[in-house]
């Protein structure tokens, strides 16, 4: 302590340094995301012989927070293909009006072309890197499904950085490390998938959904599912888990005090 | 004046008002969120002969400890006049982060068909080689984060392999590895196509052994090399793996060829 009043009351710079005015904001907001404030969770995906089956929670989390709770992540494009998003949910709701705009430049457009799910994937990871090498990403990991312009089953992956990547089966987040390997036994590789029936594919989705909410904290057991075909959409966005079985919890040992 | 009571030498004076604090970020700079590269794993390899080019990649892109996809070709054929690209003549191989490989392989595909259809003739694999280097050096400070290797044959027909760093330094070579596993691969490489540390039996001692002559190796002996460089680098790797695809440039076009990886 000194005489100076203005130093009274703070942790001392000659002891502890100076003020890290770094956690300070400059001036004025932040302009670019920097981290995901309000998120979504896992998406899992899943070809089968005519289409694909795709799958979201509908819940958004701030943080440990489980914030809004009938968010619906799927969203449809031009009866021809679904994306479901995860990550930053403002950022979702951009790229769903920036969908609206292109969805309606396109149907009114003189070419009597329609963008199908590999085009809208092409367009939708050319905006990600854009923002990107821009460093002002939008960000979420986004599953693209449909079907493309030989009607075949499609499915794709987009993310922040704008990589790509597509497969037989495809999960993002947590996902990717509970959903995936089931996926994957399923549908090893495209020809097994091709020999999955719609009912098979769905029962799958549904299983994994269920996975997920048993481990994934920031899950909820409300969700949207939909099925694409070259015939069309068919999107249920309040599905609630069915025969969940809480009795393995019990049997659980070795974490946190309880050691065994 | 406000010196005198500096409590702060980073303010440099008595001030406790937030419109007041330092606008320049202090020394130690906080780690900032967002960093725009990821590595998608993989490796790839090239080899010129005398009269053909292989170049190869495997088909695993990972983050992390993920595999995303057992498919995702790293190897490309460039400057076609159709999206089939039969009529290529070139090869790009990118490895590293895939995203600006894509931009990349797209940017040199876009410039190889413009000089085609502005020239009426075929981009040479020389004047491709020089080109690909400006455009990564245009983006010198913001640099595609890709070992980029390019190949096909020069204009007297002979197997021509070209490797890039990530900011377009490049030189023309007999062979080259890149990406994960290519300090892996590339001594394997040394001394099974350049024939490094291999001296004639019996030639001498010491100084005076004799290396063993280098020549060029034929299509099928080189296929083979390829094959064994990957299946050991996917033992020792575990960012390598699920499948194999291998493009040779020969006088009669590009051939492509898959073979499956261990998926492990």
């Amino acid at each position: 302590m000194n005489h100076l009043p203005q130093g009274w009351g703070r942790p001392r710079d000659d002891v502890y340094g100076a003020y890290d005015a770094s956690y300070l904001q400059n001036s004025g907001p932040n302009q670019h995301t920097q981290q995901p404030v309000v998120t979504g969770t896992s998406v899992v995906a899943l070809k089968f012989k005519e289409g694909v089956v795709i799958a979201a929670d509908n819940l958004a989390s701030y943080g440990s927070l489980a914030r809004f709770t009938d968010v619906k992540r799927l969203r449809t494009f031009a009866d021809a293909a679904v994306v479901g998003f995860g990550g930053d949910v403002s950022d979702m709701q951009y790229l769903d009006r920036l969908l609206t705009s292109l969805d309606t430049e396109e149907a009114y457009g003189t070419t009597g072309h329609t963008l199908n799910a590999h085009n809208l994937h092409t367009y939708l990871s050319k905006v990600f890197y854009k923002r990107r090498s821009e460093f002002n990403p939008l960000w979420n990991q986004v599953l693209v499904a449909g079907v493309d312009q030989e009607k075949k089953p499609f499915l794709a992956s987009a993310d922040l950085l704008g990589t790509t990547f597509s497969a037989p089966s495809l999960a993002t987040g947590f996902g990717a490390h509970l959903a995936q390997p089931i996926l994957r036994t399923l549908a090893p590789d495209e020809e097994a998938a091709a020999g999955l029936s719609k009912e098979q594919a769905v029962e799958a989705i549904k299983e994994c959904m269920k996975v997920l909410f048993y481990r994934d904290a920031r899950s909820m057991d409300k969700y949207s599912i939909a099925v694409v075909t070259k015939d069309g959409i068919d999107l249920r966005e309040n599905e609630k888990l069915e025969a969940q079985s809480w009795a393995f919890a019990e049997k659980i040992r070795g974490y946190g005090t309880q050691v065994n | 004046m406000a010196a005198m009571f500096s409590q702060n030498p980073l303010m440099n004076g008595p001030n406790y008002s937030f419109n007041q604090t330092p606008t320049a970020a202090a020394a130690g700079n906080k780690e900032h969120a967002f960093y725009p590269y990821t590595d998608n794993g993989g490796s790839t390899l090239a080899i010129a002969g005398e009269d053909f080019t292989i170049i190869a990649g495997d088909t695993r892109s990972t983050s992390g400890y993920n595999i995303n996809t057992r498919y995702q070709p790293k190897v490309f054929k460039i400057g076609g006049t159709t999206s089939s690209q039969d009529d290529a003549n070139i090869i790009l191989s990118v490895v590293g982060f895939a995203a600006d490989g894509e931009a990349l392989k797209e940017r040199l595909d876009a410039i190889v068909k413009m000089y085609r259809y502005q020239h009426g003739k075929p981009m040479s694999v020389k004047a491709c080689a020089q080109r690909l280097s400006t455009i990564l050096y245009g983006k010198r400070f913001f640099p595609y984060y890709v070992h980029a290797i390019l190949g096909g044959l020069d204009e007297e027909g002979k197997g021509a392999v070209y490797s890039y760093d990530p900011v377009g330094s490049y030189e023309r070579e007999q062979c080259r590895a890149g990406g994960a596993a290519a300090s892996l691969i590339m001594p394997f490489l040394d001394n099974q196509v350049n024939f490094k540390n291999q001296y004639m039996p019996g030639s001498g001692v010491g100084h005076d052994l004799q290396e063993r002559e280098r020549k060029p190796l034929p299509l099928v002996e080189v296929e083979a090399l390829v094959k064994d460089a990957f299946d050991s680098a996917v033992e020792r790797h575990i960012e390598v793996g699920d499948g194999l695809l291998m493009m040779m440039a020969t006088k009669n076009g590009i051939e492509e060829k898959y073979i499956p990886l261990k998926r492990d």
